[in-house]
């Protein structure tokens, strides 16, 4: 019986949008009020849907306290009142939503077990979020 | 196709247990959760139905419908109740998010399945506001 579990991480980080492949000029059509160049910060909030059989003793998915510690020791403990730009995750690219989003489900990928992970949501604020599900 | 969602809230009580461990393991792995004397939530029910909008009214269902249907199959046995002993389904099944989310489904399924509109897509139950469980049945 396959059934999904999701939780909910806030996260608050820092980033700038900022390209080194475009002019100045450039950056700043494109990002917009994101390109400042002190950078800005989010309340970020982390949604990560793990999908698997529902374990017939258990009646979960997967234990939530398990996969609170993996999403606290490789997501939380790493960008959590951080400054995104500095990650190395994010020297050849911006850390937009969309690549954080990525990175967040690399970091977690294959880690879930018995689950997998199946999507990881990021609202960067209440009015937009970003979905990556593996490809 | 068009996926229509309806929220709807129930507050109930459960716990957890495994009749088949001893109680130091269910202790152990249900933790606080394990408190024969159960403890409750404020559940969230989100209901997604797919379809295509009818040419005349321009509804995938009537939500008013939708929403009668969730009163009736599942707030109706899960609202200001104990998961546990009042709901049939969880004389032996852990009241878990995941299973109420399969249980809600099957509650669900047969009356939008014979409202004829649409299909029964997606519930999602979630225990708070951070946690949360989807069944998309057998896919």
């Amino acid at each position: 019986m396959r059934a999904y579990f999701g939780r909910r991480y806030l996260l608050s980080a820092s980033h700038r949008l900022h390209s080194d492949a475009l002019t100045a000029e450039e950056n700043a059509a494109t990002y917009g009020k994101c390109n400042h160049l002190h950078g800005h910060g989010h309340n970020y909030v982390v949604e990560v849907l793990a999908g698997g059989d529902v374990d017939a003793e258990t009646g979960m998915v997967v234990n939530l306290v398990a996969m609170d510690d993996v999403v606290r020791t490789k997501v939380m403990e790493r960008f959590d009142h951080r400054n995104l730009d500095l990650d190395p995750l994010f020297a050849s690219c911006v850390p937009t939503t969309e690549n954080l989003c990525k990175a967040v489900f690399e970091l977690l990928d294959g880690r879930l077990w018995p689950a997998e992970l199946a999507l990881v949501r990021i609202e960067e604020t209440e009015n937009n979020f970003f979905e990556y599900a593996g490809r | 196709m068009i996926f229509l969602t309806r929220r709807a809230t129930f507050s109930a009580s459960h716990y957890y247990w495994n009749d088949g461990w001893s109680a130091e393991k269910n202790e152990q792995v249900f933790g606080r959760c394990a408190n024969r004397n159960g403890h409750g939530h404020n559940y969230t029910l989100e209901v997604t139905v797919a379809g295509e909008p009818d040419p005349v009214t321009g509804f995938v269902v009537d939500l008013k419908w939708l929403k009668d249907v969730m009163e009736r199959e599942v707030l109706s046995a899960y609202d200001h109740r104990h998961l546990n002993l009042e709901a049939p389904e969880f004389a032996h099944a852990i009241p878990t998010s995941e299973n109420i989310a399969i249980a809600a489904w099957r509650r669900l399924e047969p009356s939008v399945t014979r409202g004829g509109g649409a299909r029964l897509s997606r519930v999602r139950v979630y225990e708070t506001p951070e946690i949360f469980a989807e069944y998309r049945g057998e896919l």
